[in-house]
This record gives C-alpha cells, sequence and structure tokens, in this order.
C-alpha cells in the first residue's frame, strides 16, 4: 500500500545524519536504497542484517573493515561466492553512503512500505 | 475484516502483542467446525506475523503475530492438517492451530535457521541450521528437544550451514552442508538417537536440496559448479552421482541476484524442471536416465519453478530485478505460454491442491493475487504485509514438504 506523504517525511526526521553529507544521496533514494538492502540483500544477509547464506552485515560484524572495501564488494561482488555485483543498479557514491550506514547501524530503517 | 495484528511488532510492548494473540485466539465449538483441508498459511516475512487463509471462497480467516524475524520463513503442517509449523529465519520455531488461530507454542531454538521439516510419522520436527550449524529435532506435540546433529566435518572446529533439508520415507531427514559439500541422511526412527549416513565430496557449495516427490532421489544444487548432485534412497550403497554436468556449457554464468529455491523445483511427469544457475533458463531433466531433454528460454533468472498439480503447467518466477513477472510454461509443448504481472517482486507461488488456483505473492505491493490457472483471470486480491511464502495444508500428505 502506498506510503502516505505524513510518514514520509516523519521518517525523513528521524533519519540520523550521516556522516559525509556531500555524498549523500537524495531522501527518497536514501529509503530505497535502505528498502531494497534489507529486503533483497537481506535474502542471503537475513532481514535484520544478522547473517544468512551470506554473513552478517551488523555494525559489529563490520568492525575494522574499511568503507570504501565494503562499498567494493557491493559494486563489484566476490568471485567464487554467491555475492553478485550490484554496479548495475547502485552508483559508486551511493554504495559508499550504504556502507557508511551499515558501520553506523540503520535501526529500523528500509523495514517500511516499498518506496 | 480487522487487520489490528498488522500493528508493526517490533514497535509493540510486549503485552500488547501477548493480547493481540489471546484476542486473535477463537474458541473451538458448536457454529466453528470446519475442515482444513482448504487452508492454509501466507507469512508476512517483515512483520513476523501469518495470515490463515482458506482457498474456497479465498479469504484471510485471521492473522497471528509476534512470530520473530520471518524472512526466509518456510511451514510445515502436522499429519492431522490442523497445525502449521512455522520455521523462522531467527532459529525461531512456531506451531500455530489453524482451527483456533492461537500460537500455541513458539521456542528460538537457534540463532539462524533456513527451514524444516516433518517425519513422515509426524512426531518429529527436523530443523536446519546455519548458527549453531546443524540439524535440531523436536517433539512434534510439545516442541521438547529430541536430538541435535551438529554439523561437523573435515576436524574443523567450524560447523558447516546446513541447507535443503527435507524429509523422506522411513522417518529420515536428509540434508546438504553447504561448507563441507557433503549430503547426509538422518534416520529419526529413535528420535532422541538418530543415525547417521554421510555422503561427502559431493561438489562445491551446495545450496539447496529437494526430494522428488515418491520419496526416492534427492538432488542438491551446486553453487559455482555446472551440476546437481544426486542420491538415490533406495540404493545408499551406490552413493551421490553427478549428474547435468557442465549444463552450462563453460559458459561464464551470470551473477545470481536470489539463489533459486529447489522446494519448488517442478517435477511433471517423467520431466523436472530446474532453474538453470546463473541463467535465464530451465532445464528439463528426464526422470531415471537424469539428462536434459530440453532448455527453455526464461525472461530472468528463476528462483521457484512449480509445477501446477494436475502436471500441465509449470509456473516461474524470478530474481531481481526481473521478479515483477511470473512466467507460464506449458508442459505439453515445453514453451512459455503467457506472462503475467501480479505486482513488484514476486516472492512464492502455491497451487491449491487439484490446481484450479494459484496464489502468487507480491511483496512490494503488498498484495496475494489469486489467479485461475484455467484463464488466467484474478479471482480475487488480498492485503498482505510484506508476503512471501504461501503455504496449503494439502503439503501435510506430500513427501519432502
Amino acid at each position: 500500500m502506498p506510503r502516505t506523504l505524513g510518514s514520509v517525511l516523519a521518517l525523513g526526521l528521524i533519519l540520523a545524519p550521516a556522516p559525509v553529507a556531500a555524498d549523500e544521496p537524495p531522501v527518497a533514494r536514501q529509503q530505497e536504497l535502505l528498502y531494497r538492502l534489507r529486503q533483497d540483500c537481506g535474502s542471503c544477509h537475513g532481514l535484520t542484517l544478522k547473517g544468512g547464506l551470506g554473513p552478517a552485515l551488523l555494525p559489529s560484524a563490520l568492525a575494522g573493515k574499511s568503507a570504501e572495501a565494503l562499498a567494493e564488494v557491493m559494486l563489484n561482488g566476490v568471485k567464487g561466492t554467491p555475492m553478485p555485483p550490484w554496479g548495475f543498479e547502485i552508483a559508486a557514491g551511493e554504495a559508499l553512503w550504504l556502507a557508511r550506514r551499515l558501520m553506523q547501524g540503520i535501526g529500523d530503517e528500509g523495514l517500511g512500505d516499498a518506496p | 475484516m480487522p487487520r489490528n495484528y498488522r500493528l508493526p511488532m517490533r514497535l509493540a510492548a510486549p503485552a500488547l502483542v501477548l493480547a493481540l494473540m489471546l484476542a486473535a485466539c477463537v474458541a473451538p465449538g458448536a457454529g466453528n467446525w470446519r475442515g482444513t483441508g482448504d487452508l492454509g498459511v501466507v507469512v508476512e516475512r517483515a512483520a513476523g506475523s501469518i495470515q490463515i487463509v482458506e482457498t474456497s471462497g479465498d479469504t484471510i480467516l485471521a492473522g497471528v503475530g509476534g512470530l520473530g524475524d520471518l524472512s526466509h520463513a518456510s511451514v510445515v503442517f502436522s499429519r492431522d492438517a490442523r497445525f502449521a509449523f512455522v520455521f523462522g529465519r531467527d532459529g525461531g520455531l512456531s506451531k500455530v492451530d489453524l482451527l483456533t488461530h492461537c500460537l500455541v507454542k513458539r521456542i528460538v531454538q537457534a540463532g539462524n535457521a533456513i527451514g524444516g521439516a516433518i517425519s513422515a510419522d509426524g512426531r518429529v520436527i527436523a530443523v536446519a541450521n546455519y548458527e549453531p550449524g546443524g540439524v535440531r529435532l523436536f517433539a512434534a506435540d510439545s516442541l521438547e528437544p529430541l536430538a541435535e546433529i551438529p554439523a561437523t566435518y573435515g576436524g574443523a572446529k567450524a560447523l558447516s550451514k546446513v541447507v535443503g533439508l527435507v524429509d523422506a520415507p522411513g522417518n529420515r531427514f536428509v540434508f546438504s552442508l553447504y561448507d563441507a559439500g557433503e549430503i547426509w541422511v538422518a534416520d529419526a526412527t529413535d528420535p532422541r538417537a538418530p543415525t547417521l549416513r554421510k555422503f561427502g565430496k559431493v561438489g562445491r557449495l551446495p545450496y539447496d536440496g529437494m526430494i522428488t516427490p515418491d520419496g526416492r532421489y534427492y538432488l542438491a544444487g551446486l553453487f559455482g559448479e555446472d551440476g546437481v548432485a544426486l542420491l538415490d534412497l533406495w540404493a545408499l550403497d551406490a552413493g551421490v552421482r553427478r549428474i547435468l554436468d557442465g549444463y552450462g556449457r563453460g559458459e561464464e554464468p551470470l551473477p545470481v541476484y536470489k539463489m533459486p529455491h529447489f522446494e519448488g523445483w517442478a517435477a511433471a511427469g517423467n520431466y523436472l524442471f530446474l532453474p538453470a544457475v546463473g541463467r535465464h533458463e530451465l532445464l528439463v531433466v528426464e526422470k531415471d536416465s537424469w539428462r536434459e531433454v530440453a532448455r527453455i528460454k526464461l525472461q530472468g533468472q528463476p528462483v521457484f519453478a512449480v509445477t501446477n498439480p494436475d502436471g500441465r503447467q509449470v509456473w516461474v518466477n524470478f530474481a531481481h530485478p526481473e521478479n515483477g513477472v511470473v512466467q507460464v510454461v506449458d508442459v505439453a509443448t515445453l514453451k512459455v505460454v503467457r506472462d503475467l504481472t501480479p505486482g513488484r517482486a514476486v516472492l512464492h507461488i502455491e497451487f491449491t491442491p487439484r490446481g484450479d488456483q494459484a496464489w502468487v505473492s507480491a511483496r512490494d505491493d503488498d498484495r496475494v493475487l489469486v489467479y485461475d490457472t484455467r484463464d488466467f483471470s484474478v479471482r480475487a486480491t488480498l492485503p498482505a504485509d510484506k508476503p512471501s511464502g504461501i503455504f496449503f495444508t494439502a503439503r501435510a500428505a506430500r513427501i519432502g514438504q
């Protein structure tokens, strides 16, 4: 069902500030990316990102990794494993933003209705 | 129809969740009598709830919430088709009464789980776990733990993730070890002391498995290898053999945006329809000779290929980003005869027991469509919160489901 304008605005207001403002995708695209992360990346990494066939993507699991390396994995996949490249629909800046958000933790975001 | 159970569970206080669950229960008694043969369950993956539905009038009867993380959830039924056992990603195992709409019991049996099965005699529930890797057995009546089968391999301390768990005749369970590349057969005749038969070196990264509807052949798909591991349960001593070796003919496979599911590997007549990993194709394989007899071009990477119980059609859904389409293959001509567009992100297809209807879940449009399989008209559109798996009670009477 379509999300109401009110809840879009409400969700926008409670979004935690991302660290690099210059790289931030527009809010609507952020919500789309977080939804895809939950629902599609979640096929293998779990809806709660606790892992599945693929590894966990929670901040504790990502500690010590660089956002740039994570973005690289998102964009190009990992050969010899089921991790596919997503560069065909995620831009490099978006991948980096998503990687940083993952390392911070995304709380409840992306669990709402499809954008 | 009351939809209050769709309150987002993650935001609700536990007491409120409990109140909603209790409120959903109906007391059995005069006026409430009904059979369960036309009942089923629709999983609402993100909300952690299920809908109990019926397929005679195409309606939602009730919702049951508080079931945890139901992403990748699957369901099996008690042999009397009264209870649904729901396996959650978070290791939750829930028993739901389809008649009273009550959550009878819920346990969290592991940290990360992928599916389950019920024994032929209906007494034992088996759950396949990623964390800790292995299989755990529970009593179907009480969910009391019975036995643990850790997926140890190669002298390593780590345990393998377990996939492709199915029931087999003789109160056996068959499953694959993803990291170890092994297939194990567990005989749960004594469910507190199951006996194991292990088959090693079946191929790299078996990622899902299925058993033929007669319960004789177990097949495991391999990731990154062009081939399928086959075990004949009538001839365990013959071991695991490889079929469809090199079905990709050496071509580089496409990246896989959602792993195919073999629970839905379709068997129609003497043919099996297998989603080719990393390809826009269904492989048509002749049972017994295990040779490829045809391949059918599709519009995307197949995830489920599900046969109508009458064997005439195979319905196929797809991986992201081609997941808004369902293609219907005619078994007589081995051709795609129809493209359907049920909505965004189609996750599952389930036929009614006689095949007159196909229920299709469209996650991103929050709805389930009920198709008439004769003319592909839409009989009903039902609201559901991020619906994924759909499971009808006829599975209670089928081997491997």
